[in-house]
C-alpha cells in the first residue's frame, strides 16, 4: 500500500483521492511469452468454454433423469446397500479379509487415513525443489499407485454389482397402484400366503418379490402357480383348501384386470 | 448513466482496487489453451468453481420444495421431480453436478499434483485445496441421504457404521452425525440437512475465498 507525502484523500476518510490513485502503475506479473489481458480478452474466451461445458452438461442432464429408489424403509432387511459412485473404493476396500471384521479398523481408519493425510501433507512430505515429476519418482510413483488402487477398487465394486436387480428398486419401475378390495374373502388367503413377498396391494416387494399388477394369466393359472411355483418362486408357498385357493384366484384375477371387460370400477367394487 | 453511478461510488469508496485485484491481471502464455492446447489442464480449477455455482444455485432452487423430514421427505422429491415444472431439470443438475464436481476436483488435484505446483511457497494452498476436497466428500455424504430413498438409508447406515469404527470416539461421532447411537431416523435426517446445507457450505465458501485469495497473491505457478 502507498503511504507518506503527496497522497490526497477524500473528504476525511482513508479513501485515497481518484487523481493520485490513478497514477499507481498497473501490477503484471512478470511473465516471458505472449501474455493476455485477463479482462476481457481472456475472459471472453473463458466464458464461452463455459458455455460449451454448461450445455453439455445441460445435455447429460436432460438425457439421464436422477435416479430415486423407493422410499426408505428400515425394516427391508434384504437391500444391499450401495453408496455413490465416487465413495465406491473406500467401499470395495472393506471387502478385504484384513480390512474387515476384526481388522476393519484397518480398512476404514489405518488405511485411508494414511493415504489422505498423506495427500494433505503432501507439500511436507516432498520438500524438494524438483518439480517435475520425473525427477520426484518417490512421490509421482506413490501417486500414481494410489490412483490406480482408487481406479481398480471402483471398477471391481461396479463389476460385482448387480446393476439389473438394482434397478428393481427405483420408483420408475415401481408398480402402479391398484385398489385393493381388503374386504374380498380372498384379500384374507392372499394376506397369509402372498403378501409377504408380493406386497399389501400386489406392488412387490423387492428383491424377494416381483409386482403383481401386470400379470395376464387367467385364474387357473394363478392357482398352478401357487401352488407349484414359478421361476425363483417355490413350490408349496400355497398353504390352505381348494376353496380358499379359489377365493385366492378370483381376488388375485379381479383386483388386476379391475375396471376390464366392460365393468366400471365402481361396478366390479360393489358385485364383488 | 451507469458510469456515472460507478463514479459516484468510487469517488466515496474507492472501489477501482477492487475491480483491479479481481480483474485486472495477466494471463501468462503457459496457461492459456488458446496458445499451447495442453493447457486445458489449467482449466480444472476453474470449472470445478463453474460447477459448485451450478451446485449451489440448483441446490437453492431444490430448497423451495424439499422438506427435511422423514415423512415427507421423499414425497417431496418425488413430487418436485414428477410434477414440478422442470423440477426433473433442476434435480437433476444437482444430482449430476454433485459427480462431475467430484471428476472436476479429482483433475485438478491430479493437474496441481503432477505439476508439482504445490511446492513452495504454495504449500498452504494445497492444504486448503485439500480441505476443500474433504469438504466436497462431505458434501456429497450428506447429500446422498436427502432424498430417503432405499439407497440413501442403507448407505448411510454403512456410513455411519464406519464412523462408529474409530477407536474410543467412534460412538460419540456417529451420535453427534445421527442424532442417535442406534437409530438412522428423524434426526439422522435434519442433522444431515443442516450439515448439507449450512455447515459445509459455509466452510467451502471461506475455504474457496482463502484458496483464490492465496492464488492471486502468489500467482499461478510458473511453467515447468
Ligand atoms: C472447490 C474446490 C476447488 C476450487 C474451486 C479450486 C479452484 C482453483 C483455481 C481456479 C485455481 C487456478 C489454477 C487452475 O485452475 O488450475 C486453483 C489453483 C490451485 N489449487 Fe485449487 N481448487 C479447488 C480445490 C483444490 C484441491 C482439492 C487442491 C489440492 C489438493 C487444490 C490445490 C491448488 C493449488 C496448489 C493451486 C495453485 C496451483 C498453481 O499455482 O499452479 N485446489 N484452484
Amino acid at each position: 500500500m502507498r503511504r507518506g507525502k503527496g497522497l490526497k484523500f477524500v473528504g476525511d476518510s482513508r479513501v485515497i483521492d481518484k487523481e493520485t490513485r490513478d497514477k499507481i502503475p498497473k501490477d503484471y506479473s512478470e511473465y516471458p511469452g505472449r501474455t493476455e489481458a485477463f479482462w476481457p480478452n481472456f475472459l471472453l474466451k473463458e466464458w464461452l468454454v463455459g458455455s460449451v461445458f454448461l450445455i453439455g452438461f445441460l445435455c447429460l442432464v436432460a438425457a439421464a433423469p436422477s435416479p430415486l429408489e423407493q422410499q426408505a424403509d428400515p425394516n427391508n432387511a434384504a437391500y444391499i446397500p450401495l453408496p455413490d459412485w465416487y465413495f465406491l473404493f473406500l467401499y470395495e476396500l472393506l471387502k478385504y479379509n484384513y480390512a474387515s471384521n476384526d481388522y476393519i479398523v484397518i480398512g476404514t481408519m489405518v488405511i485411508p487415513g494414511l493415504a489422505f493425510g498423506a495427500l494433505l501433507l503432501a507439500p511436507f512430505l516432498d520438500k524438494g525443489p524438483e518439480r517435475r515429476l520425473t525427477r520426484r519418482p518417490i512421490a509421482s510413483s506413490l501417486m500414481l499407485l494410489a490412483v490406480a488402487s482408487v481406479i481398480w477398487l471402483t471398477y471391481e465394486s461396479v463389476a460385482s454389482t448387480d446393476w439389473e436387480a438394482r434397478a428393481e428398486y427405483s420408483v420408475t419401475n415401481e408398480a402402479p397402484q391398484l385398489e385393493v378390495d381388503t374386504s374380498d374373502p380372498g384379500y384374507e388367503v392372499y394376506q397369509a400366503n402372498c403378501l409377504s413377498c408380493h406386497g399389501d396391494a400386489l406392488q412387490g416387494n423387492a428383491p424377494v418379490g416381483p409386482p403383481l399388477v401386470e400379470i395376464t394369466y387367467e385364474p387357473e393359472a394363478i392357482k398352478e402357480i401357487a401352488i407349484n411355483g414359478i421361476g425363483e418362486m417355490p413350490a408349496g408357498l400355497f398353504q390352505g383348501t381348494d376353496e380358499e385357493l379359489d377365493l385366492l384366484a378370483e381376488f388375485i384375477y379381479s383386483t388386476v384386470n379391475q375396471g376390464e371387460g366392460g365393468a366400471s370400477e365402481t361396478g366390479d367394487d360393489t358385485e364383488e | 448513466m451507469i458510469s456515472k453511478i460507478y463514479d459516484w461510488i468510487d469517488e466515496r469508496l474507492d472501489i477501482t482496487p477492487m475491480w483491479r485485484d479481481i480483474a485486472d491481471h495477466e494471463v501468462p502464455e503457459h496457461v492459456n489453451p488458446a496458445h499451447h492446447f495442453s493447457a486445458f489442464v489449467y482449466c480444472f480449477g476453474g470449472l470445478t468453481f463453474f460447477v459448485v455455482v451450478i451446485q449451489v444455485l440448483s441446490g437453492m432452487f431444490l430448497t423451495m420444495y424439499y422438506v427435511p423430514d422423514i415423512e415427507n421427505a421423499f414425497q417431496s422429491v418425488k413430487y418436485l421431480q414428477s410434477q414440478v415444472a422442470h423440477g426433473q431439470l433442476v434435480r437433476g443438475m444437482h444430482h449430476w453436478g454433485a459427480s462431475v464436481v467430484i471428476v472436476m476436483i479429482f483433475l485438478h488435484t491430479l493437474r496441481v499434483f503432477f505439476q508439482g505446483a504445490y511446492k513452495k511457497p504454495r504449500e498452504l494452498n494445497w492444504v486448503v485445496g485439500v480441505l476443500l476436497f474433504f469438504c466436497i466428500l462431505g458434501l456429497g455424504f450428506t447429500g446422498y441421504l436427502l432424498p430417503w430413498d432405499n439407497k440413501a438409508f442403507f448407505a448411510t447406515q454403512v456410513g455411519l457404521e464406519i464412523a462408529e469404527s474409530i477407536p474410543f470416539i467412534g460412538t460419540e461421532i456417529k451420535t453427534l452425525l445421527a442424532g442417535d447411537p442406534e437409530i438412522v431416523g428423524a434426526q439422522t435426517l435434519t442433522r444431515f440437512f443442516a450439515i448439507h446445507v449450512f455447515f459445509l457450505p459455509a466452510a467451502l465458501f471461506v475455504l474457496m475465498a482463502i484458496h483464490f485469495i492465496m492464488i492471486r497473491r502468489q500467482g499461478i505457478s510458473g511453467p515447468l
